[in-house]
C-alpha cells in the first residue's frame, strides 16, 4: 500500500494537471495543443497555453505542494492534527503585507508589489512569532503564533474599514479570497524560488518529526535536535508560504486537509507523510483551480473562496472526529 | 561494557539546587534503583545521567568518555532514556514504535533496512510483543504501552539504559514483569538505572541502591548495606520496619 501510494499520486496529478491546460473559457483538445504549440507561426491555441494556462498549472502545483508539506510538518512538529501554517501567523502577515502595498498604492504603480510584501510581511510575522516563543516549549509557539496572527489580521480589518476608496478596498478583498487568475510568468519567477527552497528545508524535519511522535524528551534522547528541527520548519514555513501567499493571496484549509487524507495510508508516522501530502496538496489545489474555471454562477468563485467552502465541512468533521478519538 | 560516573554534580534552577554536589558510580551489569522522597531530584539525577540536561559544574561520564564531548547521535547509540508516562502521540503500529528506537542507526533519508529486522524481532520478543506488533500504540492498555515503550529503548541493545518510574501505574503482575526485564538487561551486562517509588521492588530486583534526599547524595551501595531500618527512616521522615520471612523482605512503614 505504502509502496504505491507515491507513484499513485503522481499518476493522479498528472492527470489533473492535463485536464488543467484543457479546461476553461476555452475547451481545447489534446489534439489542439499538440497543433498549436508545434506550429511554428504564433497561434492564439499556443499562447494561451504557454502564457496563461501553464504558468497557472505550475504555481497551483508548487502552491498546493508547499501547503501540504508545511501542514504535514507542523501537524508532526506541534503534534496537534489541527496545526497549519496559518496557525504561525504567516498567512495573515503575508496578508497584511499585501495589503499595505495596496492601501498606499504601491500595488498600483508597480505590479510585484503586493507579493513583495506579502513575503516581507509574512517573514516579519513568523520572526515575531518565533522570538515571542523563544525558550518556551511546543505550546506557547502555537499561542504566540495565533496572538501575531490575529493582530495581524485586526490590522487587515483596520485597512478595509480606512480604504481611500471602494477600489482599494475591493482589491484587498480579492486578494483575501485567494486566486490563480491572471498570474504569468513573473509570479511563477518570484514565487518558485522561495517555494522550492522553504520545501527543501522542510523535507529534512521527517526524521526528527518520527521521532516527535514519541514526545520532546524521548526525541531528544534520541539524538535529535528538537529545537533545530523547529527552526527548520519554521523557517522552511515562512519562505515556502510566505512565498506562496505572496503569488497566490490567502488560501487556507489545503495545510489542514492534505496530511489528514495521507495520514491512514502512511500508518500515520509523521516523517512518512510529508512527500504524500505535498502530492495531494498540490491535486487539490489544481482540481480546485479547474473547478472555480468551470463552474459558472455568477461572477467566477475565487479559488480560497471556493477551498474555504469544500473545506469547512471537512474541518468540521475532523473536530469531531479528533473529539471522538481522544474521548 | 561501561559504567556511568556522577562527579561533584550540582545542578541549579534558580536559587535552589536541585542537585547538590553529587558523585555516584552506577556500575556495569547492575540494576541501581534511585529511591528517595518526591522533589528530592530524582528525575533530575536521570536526565543528567542521560545527558539531556548539563550540570552547572562537576562531570558525567560514560566509561572514559565525558558526556558533554559525545556527540549526540554516539551517545543516542549507547544509552536508551525512558522518562516517566511515556507517550505515543500518533496511531503508530507497536512495531513501528520499536522501530523509532533504531533511529540514532538509521541513514538520513529512506525506509528500515532490512537488516534491522531481527532487532525488532528480538525486542518485541523480549517484552512479549510479538501479538500486539500491528496493534496500534494509542490504543494498547497502560501494561501493554509500558512494554512497548520498554521494547522501543531496548531494540538498539544499548549499554546504559536509563528508566524514570518504570513500574508507576502498573498493576502487581505487570509491576513484577517489568522489573524483571530490567533485571535481565542487567545480567546480560548493561547499566540499568532506575528511579523507582516501589521500594518492595526495588528491594526484590535492584542489586544497588542510590538515596537522594533534597538534591544530596545520602547513601548509595548494595541493597544490603543501604536498604536498612535507620536509613530508610531518614530518607523518608517516616518509621519503618523491615520484615523478611520465608518469600523475602518486605517494608513496612509506621507513623
Amino acid at each position: 500500500m505504502t509502496r504505491w501510494l507515491i507513484p499513485a499520486l503522481l499518476l493522479v496529478l498528472a492527470l489533473v494537471s492535463t485536464a488543467s491546460l484543457l479546461a476553461g473559457t476555452i475547451w481545447l483538445g489534446p489534439d489542439e495543443i499538440v497543433a498549436g504549440l508545434s506550429d511554428p507561426a504564433p497561434n492564439l491555441t499556443a499562447m494561451l497555453v504557454s502564457e496563461i494556462r501553464l504558468p497557472r498549472l505550475i504555481l497551483a502545483i508548487l502552491i498546493g505542494a508547499i501547503l501540504g508539506l508545511s501542514g504535514a510538518v507542523l501537524q508532526g512538529l506541534l503534534r496537534n492534527p489541527l496545526a497549519e501554517p496559518g496557525l504561525l501567523g504567516v498567512s495573515g502577515g503575508a496578508a497584511l503585507g499585501a495589503v499595505i502595498a495596496i492601501y498606499f498604492g504601491f500595488s498600483a504603480t508597480f505590479i510585484l508589489a503586493s507579493p513583495i510584501f506579502a513575503l516581507i510581511g509574512g517573514f516579519i510575522t513568523a520572526g515575531a512569532a518565533l522570538m515571542l516563543s523563544r525558550g518556551g516549549g511546543t505550546l506557547s509557539l502555537i499561542l504566540a503564533g495565533s496572538a501575531v496572527s490575529s493582530i495581524a489580521f485586526s490590522l487587515v480589518v483596520l485597512a478595509l474599514n480606512l480604504a481611500p476608496n471602494p477600489y482599494a478596498a475591493y482589491e484587498i478583498m480579492t486578494w483575501l479570497m485567494g486566486s490563480l487568475a491572471d498570474r504569468s510568468w513573473d509570479h511563477v519567477q518570484l514565487g518558485a524560488p522561495f517555494i522550492l527552497i522553504g520545501g527543501f528545508l522542510l523535507l529534512f524535519t521527517g526524521r526528527s518529526l518520527d521521532g516527535l511522535a514519541l514526545g520532546e524528551a524521548q526525541a531528544e534522547s534520541l539524538g535529535i535536535n528538537v529545537g533545530r528541527t523547529r527552526m527548520l520548519a519554521l523557517f522552511g514555513t515562512a519562505l515556502g508560504v510566505g512565498g506562496a501567499t505572496a503569488v497566490s493571496g490567502a488560501i487556507g484549509f489545503v495545510g489542514l486537509v492534505a496530511p489528514h487524507v495521507i495520514r491512514p495510508l502512511v500508518g500515520h508516522r509523521p516523517g512518512g507523510t510529508l512527500v504524500p501530502a505535498a502530492i495531494a496538496g498540490a491535486v487539490l489545489v489544481v482540481t480546485a483551480d479547474i473547478a472555480t474555471r468551470i463552474i459558472r454562477i455568477g461572477p467566477p468563485i475565487n479559488l480560497g473562496v471556493f477551498i474555504s467552502v469544500v473545506g469547512t465541512p471537512f474541518f468540521l468533521w475532523l473536530v469531531l472526529h479528533v473529539r471522538k478519538q481522544t474521548a | 561494557m561501561s559504567a556511568l560516573t556522577l562527579e561533584t554534580v550540582t545542578l541549579r534552577r534558580g536559587p535552589r539546587r536541585v542537585l547538590d554536589d553529587v558523585s555516584v558510580t552506577f556500575a556495569a551489569g547492575r540494576l541501581t534503583a534511585v529511591i528517595g522522597p518526591n522533589g528530592a531530584g530524582k528525575s533530575t539525577m536521570l536526565t543528567v545521567a542521560a545527558g539531556l540536561l548539563s550540570p552547572d559544574s562537576g562531570t558525567v561520564r560514560l566509561g572514559e568518555d565525558l558526556l558533554t564531548a559525545l556527540p549526540k547521535q554516539q551517545l543516542a547509540v549507547r544509552r536508551a532514556y525512558l522518562p516517566q508516562r511515556a507517550q505515543v502521540e500518533w496511531p503508530i503500529s507497536v512495531e513501528r514504535v520499536v522501530a523509532l528506537g533504531l533511529l540514532p542507526q538509521l541513514p538520513a533519508f529512506g525506509g528500515l533496512p532490512d537488516a534491522f529486522r531481527p532487532a525488532i524481532d528480538v525486542a518485541l520478543d523480549a517484552c512479549d510483543l510479538q501479538e500486539l506488533r500491528d496493534r496500534k500504540a494509542t490504543t494498547l492498555s497502560g501494561g501493554e504501552l509500558a512494554r512497548a515503550m520498554l521494547a522501543r529503548a531496548i531494540v538498539g541493545d544499548p549499554e546504559l539504559l536509563i528508566v524514570d518510574e518504570p513500574t508507576a501505574d502498573l498493576d502487581p503482575r505487570h509491576g513484577i514483569d517489568a522489573a524483571r526485564r530490567l533485571r535481565a538487561r542487567a545480567d546480560a551486562g548493561r547499566t540499568v538505572i532506575v528511579a523507582i517509588h516501589d521500594l518492595d521492588l526495588a528491594l526484590r530486583f535492584a542489586d544497588d541502591i542510590v538515596a537522594i534526599r533534597d538534591g544530596k547524595l545520602l547513601a548509595a551501595g548494595s541493597v544490603a548495606d543501604v536498604m536498612t531500618e535507620p536509613m530508610l527512616a531518614e530518607l523518608f521522615d517516616v518509621r519503618a520496619r523491615i520484615i523478611r520471612d520465608a518469600d523475602g523482605a518486605a517494608i513496612r512503614f509506621l507513623e
